[in-house]
């Protein structure tokens, strides 16, 4: 079991034809990924790398199938290929694209409200489920099989921390990106949940950082509802106020949305906070230790 | 990106949005001249640099005549003005805005932000004007009024006035501030705002409805579908490092520390200072080279960081997704044999192509120090710039 994507998963790529695109399609077929078909207008009835690829969303999910859609298409049309996909009944859209303008996302949510369609991202590295399926640009190599989930809004940290945990044997149920966003699809709380209703995930760690309330609103969700010992992460500590740290969600305005404030809602809420990013495997370990599920957990010697 | 007060009045006059009359100069004279024109008994000097805070930092004086413009555009202009905003170091005033003074019934705020929990632009108003509005809800949380828009529809008049009643504008007024209301939605979304802030809107006893004050704020990834916005960008308010690097599309901002980072990712670049700190170094900058760097990106991201003359060692923390090691490697060591590299430089590879990024920098006989992992990499660094 997994949350989101596992091996069944039909995935569509739109922006295929694209340099960005192309090579993380090439990745993911090679990963095991089943794409069953590319997205750009004006080159449907062609292949690329043997996959078959149409003018529209429409057209390819009618062909194949898919239940699941990946976008690399550049941000000023990316919203728009959010809704097409929305539109032609995908499931699951994870949205890769970085700087897509925020009115463009308001729009984008107003659209999904009432849809059948769960949006992932934008500006995010994608999900995946170790050794069946990775629909996104993270790294695959570093990803075990196992019983840990990993949710995050950075992409390179989740890296850092699925290392971490592979390095000590650790496997990963699914590792989820949310994206650094103000306005994004899928927030930690929904992913929790998933997590705790997933029978093979063990535990999780959630990776968050400066900026917004997301965090503190994950943590009294955990308080209340999680059945699974959490471990965080909250990336900004240091970082100064009034200045946005690249992504536009992380920036500390107004005296609201700091780390030691998120620390503090988190460890509030029974969330043992790694203390530094090089110890968020460490940190997870030692609560599995704790929580007897230590040997559970480990997936790989 | 910031834009100056009297370009954001600019911008709110040509939407109907009531503001008082000014003009920008750049001289005394040119204040002096500005105010002559204005024609009005009271004028006041306002210094325009990207920061609030400027009336407690006495940038802001109300002149009684024109020898009194003077004196306050001398005193203002070439001043720096240190603000809550400003940090330490200051800002130097090199615009002032000379605007007729009007005559204030009452004070208010109004503000329209990109609310994260409902997804929605967000109008905020309270009869609290004048005053920070954190700390207006921070200690009277029930002055503040808010209207969450639907972005099918845009802010409707029918919330416009329940929020100008709310904040107890004057019945007599009430049109006038729906009016400005709508003008400051409008401009909200067709310029890409990401914050519009109104301290204080002010009722006249003339009977208007102006804003006093503007701070425009607007989204950085939208600035491609805003051409006019660019325009305004004032060159002069930003770190000459950040406008360089900015030219590349490289996310950098400049801190007080003298270890220079490079990674890619906000995330685990924001973390890369975390642990550079934890370990009792201190960062100099904070720079995401981005997913889709090439290696002429990359070169000049190294060069940005050597021109800090602060930077006394640079720390590389790379774990490639989209990114990959190979193009890192690379851009390393064409920037070193392009600038010379005296100072200690401490890299760690992990991810895509990482054994033909390592290959790279072992062949290139640099003095490099690998790090195994990140925290390796912090801990090398850091003890490296203290000896």
């Amino acid at each position: 079991m997994s949350i989101l994507i596992n091996k069944e998963t039909k995935v569509i790529v739109q922006g295929i034809t694209g340099a960005t695109g192309l090579f993380h399609t090439k990745q993911a077929v090679e990963y095991g990924t089943n794409i069953v078909g590319g997205v750009t207008p004006g080159k449907g009835g062609t292949e690329v790398e043997g996959i078959p690829v149409f003018d529209t969303v429409s057209q390819a999910v009618e062909a194949t199938g898919a239940n699941a859609s990946v976008i690399y298409v550049p941000p000023p049309f990316a919203a728009d290929a959010i809704m097409e996909a929305t539109d032609a009944g995908v499931e699951l859209v994870i949205t890769i694209t970085e700087g897509i303008p925020v009115t463009d996302m308001i729009k984008v949510k107003r659209y999904l409200e009432g849809k059948n369609t769960r949006l992932i991202g934008p500006n995010c590295p994608g999900v995946i489920t170790p050794e069946e399926c990775k629909i996104g640009i993270m790294p695959g190599y570093i990803h075990k099989k196992g019983h840990v989930g990993v949710v995050s809004r950075s992409g390179t940290l989740t890296y850092e921390a699925v290392h971490q945990l592979s390095t000590e044997g650790i496997g990963q149920s699914s590792a989820v990106g949310i994206g650094g966003d103000p306005v994004n699809g899928t927030n930690f709380i929904d992913v929790l949940k998933l997590f705790n209703e997933d029978e093979d995930t063990y535990a999780v760690i959630m990776i968050g950082e400066i900026g917004g309330t997301a965090e503190e609103e994950a943590a009294e969700w955990i308080k209340a509802n999680m059945k699974k010992p959490v471990v965080g992460f909250i990336g900004g500590q240091t970082a100064p106020p009034g200045k946005r740290m690249g992504h536009a969600g992380a920036i500390i305005s107004g005296g609201k949305g700091t780390a030691a404030e998120k620390i503090k809602t988190l460890e509030a809420a029974g969330v043992k906070v790694a203390e530094t990013p090089a110890v968020m495997g460490e940190t997870l370990i030692s609560v599995l230790k704790e929580q007897g599920i230590f040997e559970k957990c480990v997936t790989h010697k | 990106m910031n834009i100056h007060e009297y370009q954001g009045k600019e911008l709110l006059r040509n939407y109907g949005v009531a503001v008082p009359n000014g003009k920008v100069a750049y001289s005394v004279d040119e204040a002096v001249e500005a105010a002559k024109e204005l024609g009005t008994q009271v004028s006041v000097v306002k210094a325009q640099i990207h920061a609030g805070g400027r009336g407690k930092a006495g940038g802001v004086k109300v002149a009684k005549n024109l020898d009194e413009v003077r004196t306050y555009a001398d005193e203002i202009l070439g001043k720096t003005l240190v603000t809550h905003q400003t940090g330490p170091e200051g800002k130097e005033v090199k615009r002032l805005l000379i605007e007729e003074g009007c005559d204030i019934k009452s004070e208010y705020y109004i503000g329209l932000v990109v609310d994260r929990a409902t997804d929605r632009i967000v109008m905020m108003g309270s009869e609290e004007g004048g005053t920070e509005i954190e700390e207006v809800a921070e200690n009277t949380p029930e002055k503040i009024f808010k209207e969450v828009v639907d972005p099918v529809v845009g802010l409707m008049p029918y919330q416009a006035r329940r929020l100008a009643f709310n904040i107890n504008i004057p019945k007599e007024l009430v049109r006038e501030a729906v009016k400005f209301m709508m003008g400051l939605y409008q401009v909200f979304v067709d310029k890409d705002c990401s914050i519009a802030e109104i301290n204080p809107l002010v009722t006249t006893g003339d009977g208007k409805v102006m804003a006093l004050d503007a701070k425009l704020n607007f989204d950085s990834n939208a600035l491609y579908r805003q051409k006019d916005i660019l325009e305004y960008r004032d060159l002069d308010e930003e770190d000459p490092k950040e406008i360089e690097a900015s030219k590349f599309d490289l996310s950098y901002i400049s801190l007080d520390g003298n270890i220079g980072c490079m990674v890619n990712g906000a995330g685990l670049a924001m973390a890369t200072m975390d642990i550079i700190k934890h370990y009792k170094g201190d960062p100099a900058n904070f720079l995401d080279v981005g997913g889709g760097a090439t290696k002429e990106k990359v070169t000049e991201a190294f060069k940005i960081i050597l021109s800090d003359e602060n930077v006394k060692g640079i720390y590389v923390n790379i774990f490639g997704g989209i990114m990959k090691c190979d193009v890192i490697a690379e851009g390393v060591v064409a920037a070193t044999k392009e600038v010379g590299l005296e100072i200690p430089l401490v890299v760690r590879l992990e991810g895509t192509n990482v054994d033909l990024g390592k290959k790279i920098l072992e062949e290139s006989g640099l003095d490099i120090t690998a790090a195994g992992s990140m925290a390796d990499g912090a801990e090398k660094i850091v003890s490296l710039v203290k000896a």
